[in-house]
């Protein structure tokens, strides 16, 4: 039962994070509409590039593996980092 | 639903269209034990050509297929259908999330037991009022406690937070504390939507769309109050200041639809009429064929021209209001919306005759009986 515990923890990218389980996740052209079917929240991800990376998530050790996979450069990075713990903290994703 | 709030450039995208509505409302049968004046889609008698169980269930899978994460379900009166809970239940096994709307009546306690056993359905109560003496004369005689009774048995099944739904009036907008206070004792949640001037509305809108210097009262209390829920109702106020929490824009056929109980699809739930009609869901196809490459749809996901608002610098707050109340109240589509807060609407409303509104049809209403 540590999963309050585990939202309230700080966003690491150091660690391996996977999609929610109660979330659905829609493509758009625009990137992605994300469906929390707990809470009922809609939440846009604004590139198709995000939606990549959140897709895989699951299949890296740790978020920075999956943006070296998806050869997200330096200067990209910290604006996608900073994306996905904006996603961790409405609980698209969490950790695993 | 409550939603991030879209910037200004998803926005934009958001108006060419999504892959699948964000918001679906399915009216699943005319029936109504109820006839409020201000009722939508003019129900009352079930249409004898109401989609079967097969064909709602065909629906649903379709939806799920499309991943409409769920639908919100009204009428009529939904639960008047004897299959309703059952069609719930093969769309909640499909993911397909519901929220339905009902005025109350046939929740008894086994269905209300039932209801409360579901995963991945809410339910909204509507009443119009905070009593009955501002209820009543709207929704029907003895709908208020009707509607309360719904929601004791609700609460006594321990459903958790429903809803209760609330169509803004001249009349009720002095209550939305009271309106609110109801909402906190039973831990529920308060929507609060517009008064529009479709279906049975249409007769009686002037006389009971709230007054301008009410907008006002009503966009300060929301601005305070997120939590409340609009349905992204209010979205022409947002020109009064800071926006209210939504996506801020009309979606018809750009993010929302509607199901009508013969499977007719309409660009939102305000516009059952012909002019708005899109398709229908036993075409060829079925429901994916009318949202992907409808007619009607192809042009609202064009860029619209703000005709006479285009000079005016609060045109990208409010994007010119709702289309449907421009058009029940025979205004152009691509000028102001009847309810501007600038007044623009007001001015150019006493200038419509009467006879360029659209003449309203009597739908299913049941035949009034006199004397």
């Amino acid at each position: 039962m540590s999963t309050s515990a585990e939202a309230a923890t700080a966003f690491d990218a150091a660690r391996r994070y996977r999609l929610h389980p109660q979330l659905a996740l829609r493509t758009e052209r625009f990137g992605a509409l994300a469906y929390h079917y707990g809470n009922r929240r809609l939440t846009f991800l604004k590139s198709p590039q995000l939606t990549a990376i959140v897709e895989s998530l699951s299949e890296h050790a740790s978020v920075n593996a999956a943006l070296d996979a998806h050869e997200v450069g330096a200067e990209t990075r910290p604006a996608l980092i900073r994306a996905l713990a904006r996603l961790h903290a409405s609980e698209v994703i969490d950790v695993c | 639903m409550s939603a991030d709030t879209a910037s200004p450039e998803l926005r934009d995208r958001f108006k060419h269209g999504l892959e699948a509505p964000i918001c679906l409302t399915w009216e699943v049968t005319y029936g109504c034990n109820l006839a409020c004046a201000h009722c939508l889609s003019s129900s009352g008698k079930r249409d004898p050509r109401e989609l079967s169980t097969d064909e709602c269930k065909s629906l649903i899978d379709q939806l799920a297929d499309m991943r409409v994460f769920y639908v919100n379900i009204g009428g009529g009166e939904p639960m008047v259908r004897r299959d309703f809970l059952e069609l719930v239940d093969h769309a909640v096994a499909r993911k397909v999330g519901v929220k339905f709307s009902t005025n109350g009546a046939l929740i008894t306690p086994e269905a209300a037991r039932r209801i409360a056993s579901t995963d991945y359905l809410d339910v909204q109560i509507s009443i119009d009022g905070a009593t009955p003496e501002t209820n009543d004369p709207v929704r029907g005689r003895g709908s208020y406690a009707m509607a309360r009774r719904g929601m004791d048995r609700l609460a006594e099944a321990g459903f958790g937070p429903f809803k209760i739904s609330v169509v803004m009036t001249r009349h009720n907008i002095p209550e939305l504390d009271a309106l609110e206070a109801i909402a906190q004792e039973y831990g529920a949640q308060l929507r609060i939507t517009r008064l529009r001037p479709s279906g049975r509305g249409a007769s009686v809108w002037d006389e009971l769309h709230p007054t301008a210097v009410q907008q006002r009262e009503l966009y300060e209390w929301l601005i305070v109050r997120p939590d409340v829920l609009t349905g992204d109702s209010f979205f022409h106020l947002s020109a009064l200041g800071e926006p209210l929490p939504g996506l801020n824009l009309c979606g018809a056929g750009r993010v929302v639809c509607l199901v009508d109980p013969i499977g007719d699809v309409y660009a939102c739930p305000f516009v059952l009429h012909d002019e708005f009609l899109a398709g229908n869901v036993r075409g060829p196809g079925g429901f994916a064929e009318v949202w992907r490459n409808s007619t009607l749809f192809a042009e609202l996901r064009e860029p619209q021209s703000a005709g006479a608002c285009a000079s005016c610098g609060l045109y990208d707050k409010c994007q010119g209001g709702c289309m449907a109340a421009k058009f029940f109240t025979g205004m152009p589509l691509d000028g102001p919306d009847p309810e501007c807060v600038l007044g623009h609407g007001e001015r150019e409303l006493v200038k419509v005759a009467a006879g360029d509104r659209p003449p309203v049809p009597a739908g299913h209403s049941k035949r009034l009986r006199v004397g």
